[in-house]
């Protein structure tokens, strides 16, 4: 369902191309205004939609299989963590639906790894990752070995 | 040309492709080396990038161990049996003892897991998979990920890795353009971390035209992971082991949350059970140890996914399709409902889009499902990438050689679907894998292994020549002709993109042929991509942008040729519904039992293939 770009709402500010993970996004010399310049590369993975400001970005199912008149059109916000979708389909049918993209303010909740404290030597050389063993033990064990799992290891078999 | 050369120096870990292991391998890197220069390298924009950009519905990989309900040998288990017995258990094993820890860090940084609300636990969509609103998977790790970067470059395709001239097999960095500017990028690097992601498009897909872009994995999964090491001389795994997917028909919707949370479930055109009619068949061409219904209906493990491919299969070529899922009972249940949709909305909004185009609701209706063309990828039901070193604690001698995660060229480490023998990571296994990479490469910098790399003029310039060619080709032919594409001189992206998919198709098991090959065919699959690649040496650009595609068919080109070299390597039909060797139809434990291996030489491009002993950590018995 490859992405078009409506001439009227469209202000090229570029939001869509910088994102396209195809990278087929591009603003037409002409007219200064984005386009799909390969649709056939299209994945319809609707980043470029949810992040153009103008909503100027629509999808029209495949040609060669996807008969004209629906649309499915989506509100992604940032502030309010949540995303909207509007589905309508050929015969008139609409369904909506509204899901949260994240439960935490944007982009806080991660810390910055260079300031924690180092790791020390015992830890280097352990198998442990960042932050671990919290999460990954039942009781207050430490990581999964064989010998913890009970596990032997066996002679290759090449049977 | 007037492209700048932009050089950046002194980097010790060099992440190339940031999607789901390589924003891992980033973010953790930080950690093991506070004072290292970590720089990112990625094709697209790594806000949206990978497999993950339109988001996912689910973590198809936790252990819930702190709960108790699995521990690291059980995954182990569960994985070996969906694959036909042959994976890394070493590297499994390891991967699910740290998988925990990662999905839980997500949930701090704001990724909405659904939990219970009876137990509090995470909300359970089969025995492995837990259910998310992850539309912002992808940006919530990638904020992770510039977290810890010093630098991230955006839209460079990363073309050829570096190597050190002044010690073989040892890996320098790496080099790409910029996708934009069309400079020439140059990273020397300590190490590097490769993270480039699985491949679509080898095989001719089902979908044409217009809707080609319309694959199961993303149509930017170039095989860039495979074409970079191969093309250095990494050992490569399992490479013959492709998936076919069963899934919504032309969308390719996802069906993990339809089978195991909306409990739909699947008959042919005639309403009826088909599954079960292929067992006994089946069970002679795989053995009982691999197919046994029986003992799966009373321990709940797992038909492995290829065998059920094989039903649809056999089931469709015997003229009663089309398969349905049997949505319409779940449907009813507004709830049910709900969670059906927000799962495509969530991963594959073109189910969505193609639903409504036409009129196909599946509260009304049973939506047709089919088998798709095949993907070469490591992280899904299947295992193809790099041989890799596994950690000290766990890994026998032939699995290890000093560094987890590291392949066979030294400083060179993979994560995701670049690692070879480890099916069943999923998002939250790769994510997993790229941390495990990066506390290796910062061990093996603090050894002293990366100390005087060189790296010469020539080495660069030789690469950066090559890397133009295709635009430079272009030019010198292009005014022989009045317009259009057709020139005595060169093919374009598309041109050679669609040679490749048909010879594969038609010689190394896509759909047209039903997935059937065999040693002649392959023979010729080889000849044929022998003779494209001279034709690769001729590719013409026009622009920047199909330069870009240019790489992406040459890296694919040199991951079908590997995938075609390691199927006739395997004389057996070791995963039927992947694919069929029409002259060894059976399962051959006594042969086969073995993991393959392949080096491409990189001065004489000979391929040396070898058996690789299959190592099983784990007792059958739970
Ligand atoms: C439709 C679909 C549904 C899925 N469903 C689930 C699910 O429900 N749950 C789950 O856990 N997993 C799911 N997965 C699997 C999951 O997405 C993958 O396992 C995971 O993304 C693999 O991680 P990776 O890092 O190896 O590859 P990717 O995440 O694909 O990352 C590869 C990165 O490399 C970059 N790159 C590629 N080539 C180059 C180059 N030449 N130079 C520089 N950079 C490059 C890409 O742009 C990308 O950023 C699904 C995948 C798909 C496609
Ligand atoms: S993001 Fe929207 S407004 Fe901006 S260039 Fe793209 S289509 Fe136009
Ligand atoms: S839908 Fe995705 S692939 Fe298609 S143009 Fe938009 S961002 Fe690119």
């Amino acid at each position: 369902m490859p992405t078009f770009v409506y001439m009227t709402r469209c202000d090229g500010c570029g939001h869509c191309v910088d994102i396209c993970p195809s990278d087929i996004m591009h603003i037409d010399p002409t007219y200064r205004r984005a386009y799909n310049i390969e649709p056939s590369m299209c994945w319809e993975c609707y980043s470029c939609v949810k992040a153009c400001p103008q909503n100027a970005i629509d999808v029209r199912g495949y040609a060669d299989f996807a008969p004209l008149g629906h649309s499915v059109r989506v509100i992604r916000d940032e502030e309010k963590g949540t995303i909207a979708w509007k589905i309508k389909y050929r015969n008139g049918t609409e369904k909506n639906f509204l899901s949260p993209i994240t439960t935490k303010p944007w982009g806080q909740a991660i810390p910055k790894l260079a300031d924690v404290p180092a790791p020390n030597q015992e830890m280097r050389d352990s198998q442990l990752l960042y932050n671990e063993p919290k999460w990954i033990r039942m009781d207050d064990g430490g990581l999964h070995t064989l010998q913890s799992a009970g596990l032997k290891m066996k002679k290759g078999v090449y049977y | 040309m007037a492209y700048k050369t932009i050089v950046e120096e002194n980097i010790d870990i060099l992440v190339v492709g940031a999607g789901l292991g390589g924003s891992g391998a980033a973010w953790e890197a930080r950690y093991w080396g506070q004072n290292k220069k970590i720089v990112i390298a990625e094709k697209a924009n790594i806000d949206r990038s990978g497999a993950v950009a339109q988001g996912l519905y689910a973590i198809n990989c936790y252990m819930g161990t702190r709960w108790g309900e699995n521990n690291p040998e059980d995954h182990v288990r569960y994985a070996r049996i969906d694959l036909m017995g042959l994976v890394r258990e070493d590297l499994l094993f390891d991967m699910a003892r740290h998988v925990d820890s990662t999905v839980h860090q997500f949930e701090e940084w704001g990724l909405p897991i659904m939990r219970d609300p009876k137990t509090g636990r995470y909300l359970r969509e089969g025995r492995w998979q837990i259910m998310i609103h992850g539309e912002s998977y992808k940006p919530i790790v990638a904020e992770a990920a510039k977290k810890s970067a010093d630098k991230v470059f955006n839209r460079i395709c990363v073309t050829h890795l570096l190597m050190d001239d002044s010690k073989e097999n040892r890996v320098a960095g790496a080099v790409g353009f910029n996708v934009r500017t069309g400079n020439y990028h140059v990273f020397k690097s300590k190490t590097v971390i490769c993270g480039a992601g699985g491949a679509s498009n080898i095989f001719k897909p089902r979908s044409v035209g217009e809707g080609s872009g319309r694959t199961w994995y993303a149509p930017w999964s170039s095989a860039s992971a495979y074409g970079l090491m191969i093309e250095a001389g990494a050992k490569m795994t399992q490479m013959e082991n492709r998936i076919v997917l069963a899934r919504f028909k032309d969308g390719y919707g996802p069906v993990g949350a339809y089978f195991l949370h909306l409990k739909t479930y699947t008959q042919n055109g005639l309403g009826e059970e088909y599954e079960s009619k292929w067992f006994p068949e089946l069970q002679k061409m795989v053995g009982k140890e691999y197919l046994d219904p029986e003992v799966s209906h009373l321990t709940h493990r797992p038909i492995p996914t290829c065998l059920r491919n094989h039903c649809i299969i056999g089931e469709v070529n015997a003229g009663r399709g089309p398969i349905h899922m049997v949505t319409m009972k779940a449907f009813q249940d507004p709830h049910l409902e709900e969670v059906g949709w927000e799962n495509f909305l969530g991963m594959t909004i073109g189910q969505a889009v193609l639903w409504a185009s036409t009129d196909v609701d599946p509260k009304n209706e049973n939506p047709e499902l089919t088998t798709s063309e095949p993907y070469v990828m490591g992280s899904h039901a299947t295992c193809s990438g790099a041989w890799c070193s596994g950690p000290e604690d766990v890994s026998p001698p032939e699995y290890f050689w000093g560094y987890n995660r590291m392949t066979t060229i030294e400083g060179l480490f993979g994560a995701g679907d670049a690692v070879g023998g480890t099916p069943h990571a999923f998002s939250s296994g790769s994510f997993t894998e790229g941390r495990l990479a990066a506390k290796a490469a910062c061990k093996y910098i603090d050894d002293g292994k990366a100390e005087g790399i060189v790296i010469s003029d020539e080495q660069i310039n030789r690469r950066r020549k090559q890397i133009y060619k295709p635009l430079e080709h272009y030019k010198i032919y292009r005014n022989e002709i009045v317009a259009g594409d057709v020139n005595p001189h060169y093919i374009n992206p598309k041109q050679g993109l669609d040679r490749l998919q048909k010879l594969m198709d038609e010689y190394c098991g896509g759909v047209t042929v039903s997935y059937m090959t065999n040693e002649k065919l392959l023979n010729i699959a080889l000849k044929k991509l022998k003779i494209m690649e001279e034709d690769l040496d001729s590719l013409a650009a026009k622009d920047i942008h199909e330069l870009l595609r240019a790489w992406e068919l040459k890296h694919r080109h040199r991951a079908a040729e590997c995938v075609t070299q390691h199927t006739l390597f395997r004389k057996e039909t070791r995963w039927p519904g992947y694919y069929y060797r029409g002259d060894a139809m059976k399962v051959d434990d006594a042969n086969w039992h073995v993991l393959t291996v392949s080096r491409r030489d990189p001065k004489t491009g000979e391929y040396t293939m070898e058996k690789a002993p299959c190592y099983h950590l784990v007792g059958a018995n739970e």
